[in-house]
């Protein structure tokens, strides 16, 4: 009965097939930027027909046989109001997606991910909640009329169960996406924020949604339902709020990755294969990327989730700062980079804040007419997300083949005249190679300080990265530190090299 | 569709999606991101179910917002991947 009741024709259930295919070749296209275009525009036709097909099963004239193993009438009516609405509701969203993919800045795209992961969790509980109210509607229910009472609807308890779990995960997506958002914004400080007892707390409340989804298969009042999207809320508020603005990396791909099971569990519950297709997808896809954002770092998954990394304050090391270190201005670095054979760049999250790329794709234009050899280093946590930096480099005209990654360019440093570090700071510190007390030890840095000079720009000599350690690298002889912001000093090297 | 029917799309895909994402080549992890979210908003099938049925007003209204909130997820996260993926150009040929 409870396989009757979902019954759906075959092309339907073909369709949908179809459509996940379209989402997993969508993703085989990013192996590479020539068959990205065709892979993202794959993934359009796939969304095309997921919609077009669930139009036409619920809408006029075609709508679904009154389902077999209830009593139920169809309940998809013709209804002109109904399909202007769900016209005027896709109209508005696509809109004001449309608008906001057009207008934001490069350097925000780490926001507008976090956000777009708010609404995709939202939405999932909005769908498990209107699933719960009108489980008939969605095929997950029976009415069960039992001997002198009156006969009511009962959702079957494995429903019940997907469609808690859904509505738990899409909540925790939503809430911490809202905190991540804030965060990456700049609305709310990326300094961590520590609760006491967190750690008892958290793990209380995700205890008790567990048990709470588990209690649901046997009772289903609203009590239950909304206490679990509750609980969820908060725990997904819980969760981010103590975790630093530099492991947002890890925590948008964490993300990432619940919206996709959040998916694929309404796609149990309804189920959908392009739904199941597609969650499965994107959870492994942020699985992934949060497990290589974390190797990048030499952490664990669960140390970045407990949070509070760089939280203490590095007041102790102000003796460290006193160290000599030499300093230059931009006409220096203009000559040393000019005599230079090989230029070797390395960007960080300081570049995005202060939107230096086009003026340094500017400086490496200046020194290619040198005839100086320039490349790109990129380390994979640089930035607030993965990739952060190519896209911004990509968005300065940076052709994507002088761009490299860690391993590939790390043992060219040696060769290198001129390290130019532009906004980065902790992948570079010599001291993840060889001091053990330091909590970034282990961490894959580049190798900056083999090349024969560096270039650092850096705001101040005050402050310290991220993980708060001051950077040996600023008092060695072959550094040159070029304090000011920067764009500004970028800029002024341009200038310079004439 | 049984149970053990749907289980199996969704272990296997879980494999398919293992294999595909570590084929992705790190310069474009932001694309992958901006395109996952795009394509977890198929999620807006269900919404489009709660909008279209009778029987619940409150469902239905929460499946209108539903879908106005997947769209913007959709028409957004097509449109900035496009626009990210149009901006990775080789270099010109002549200076080799």
């Amino acid at each position: 009965m409870a396989e009757a009741a979902v019954a759906q024709p075959a092309w339907v259930l073909l369709a949908y097939l179809v459509a996940g295919v379209c989402f997993i070749l969508a993703l085989r296209g990013l192996s590479g930027p020539e068959t990205s275009r065709r892979g993202n525009r794959t993934g359009m036709i796939g969304m095309a027909i997921a919609v077009v097909t669930t139009l036409i099963v619920h809408f006029p004239g075609t709508g679904s046989p009154p389902s077999p193993g209830t009593s139920e009438p169809s309940i998809f009516l013709v209804d002109t109001t109904t399909v202007v609405e769900i016209i005027a509701a896709i109209l508005i969203g696509g809109g004001i997606g449309l608008v906001t993919a057009r207008k934001i800045q490069m350097t925000a795209m780490p926001q507008l991910v976090a956000a777009f992961h708010s609404l995709v969790g939202m939405a999932a509980v909005l769908v498990g909640a209107a699933a719960y109210l009108n489980p008939v509607a969605f095929g997950i229910a029976v009415r069960v009329t039992p001997f002198a009472s009156p006969s009511f609807i009962s959702i079957f308890p494995q429903s019940r169960i997907e469609m808690g779990l859904g509505v738990a995960i899409g909540a925790i997506t939503f809430s911490g996406s809202v905190i991540a958002f804030l965060k990456l914004n700049g609305n709310m400080s990326g300094k961590p924020i520590l609760l006491p007892l967190r750690h008892f707390i958290n793990l209380g409340t995700i205890v008790a949604i567990l048990a709470l989804v588990a209690y649901f298969t046997q009772d289903q009042s609203p009590w239950v339902f909304f206490t679990v999207m509750g609980l969820s809320f908060a725990i997904g508020f819980l969760l981010i709020i103590p975790i630093g603005g530099a492991d947002m990396p890890v925590v948008i791909s964490m993300l990432n990755s619940y919206s996709g099971w959040a998916a694929a569990a309404m796609g149990f519950t309804l189920h959908n294969s392009a739904m199941i297709i597609t969650g499965a997808l994107v959870g492994s896809s942020g699985a992934i990327l949060s497990y290589i954002m974390c190797r990048a770092m030499n952490r664990s998954f669960i140390s970045v989730i407990a949070g509070g990394f760089g939280a203490v304050s590095s007041a102790g090391d102000a003796a460290a700062i006193d160290r000599p270190y030499k300093r230059g201005s931009a006409e220096d670095a203009a000559f040393l980079m000019k005599q230079a054979d090989q230029v070797i760049i390395v960007p960080g999250y300081g570049m995005a804040v202060s939107q230096a790329q086009h003026a340094l794709k500017e400086m490496a234009d200046k020194l290619k007419a040198e005839g100086v050899r320039v490349k790109y280093a990129i380390h994979p946590v640089a930035g607030r997300m993965p990739g952060h930096m190519n896209v911004l480099l990509a968005e300065a005209n940076v052709p994507y083949d002088e761009v490299f990654e860690l391993e590939d360019i790390n043992n060219e440093f040696a060769q290198t005249d001129v390290a130019f570090v532009i906004g980065a700071n902790d992948v570079t510190n010599p001291a993840a190679k060889t001091d053990k007390s330091s909590p970034i030890y282990g961490m894959p840095v580049l190798d900056v300080e083999k090349a024969r000079t560096v270039l650092f720009i850096k705001r101040s000599m005050g402050g310290v990265g991220y993980a708060g350690v001051d950077n040996e690298l600023f008092y060695r002889d072959n550094t040159m530190m070029l304090l000011a912001d920067a764009k500004k000093m970028t800029e002024e090297i341009v200038k310079a090299l004439g | 569709m049984d149970f053990i029917s749907i289980l199996s799309i969704f272990v296997l895909a879980c494999f398919v999606g293992y294999y595909v994402v570590w084929s992705v080549t790190p310069a474009l992890h932001t694309p992958l991101m901006s395109v996952t979210n795009a394509i977890s908003s198929v999620i807006v099938v269900g919404a489009l179910i709660a909008a279209a049925a009778a029987g619940s007003a409150s469902s239905k209204w929460l499946g209108l917002v539903a879908v106005a909130l997947a769209s913007v997820n959709i028409f957004g996260g097509f449109a900035v991947t496009a626009r990210m993926l149009a901006m990775y150009k080789k270099r010109e040929r002549k200076d080799v």
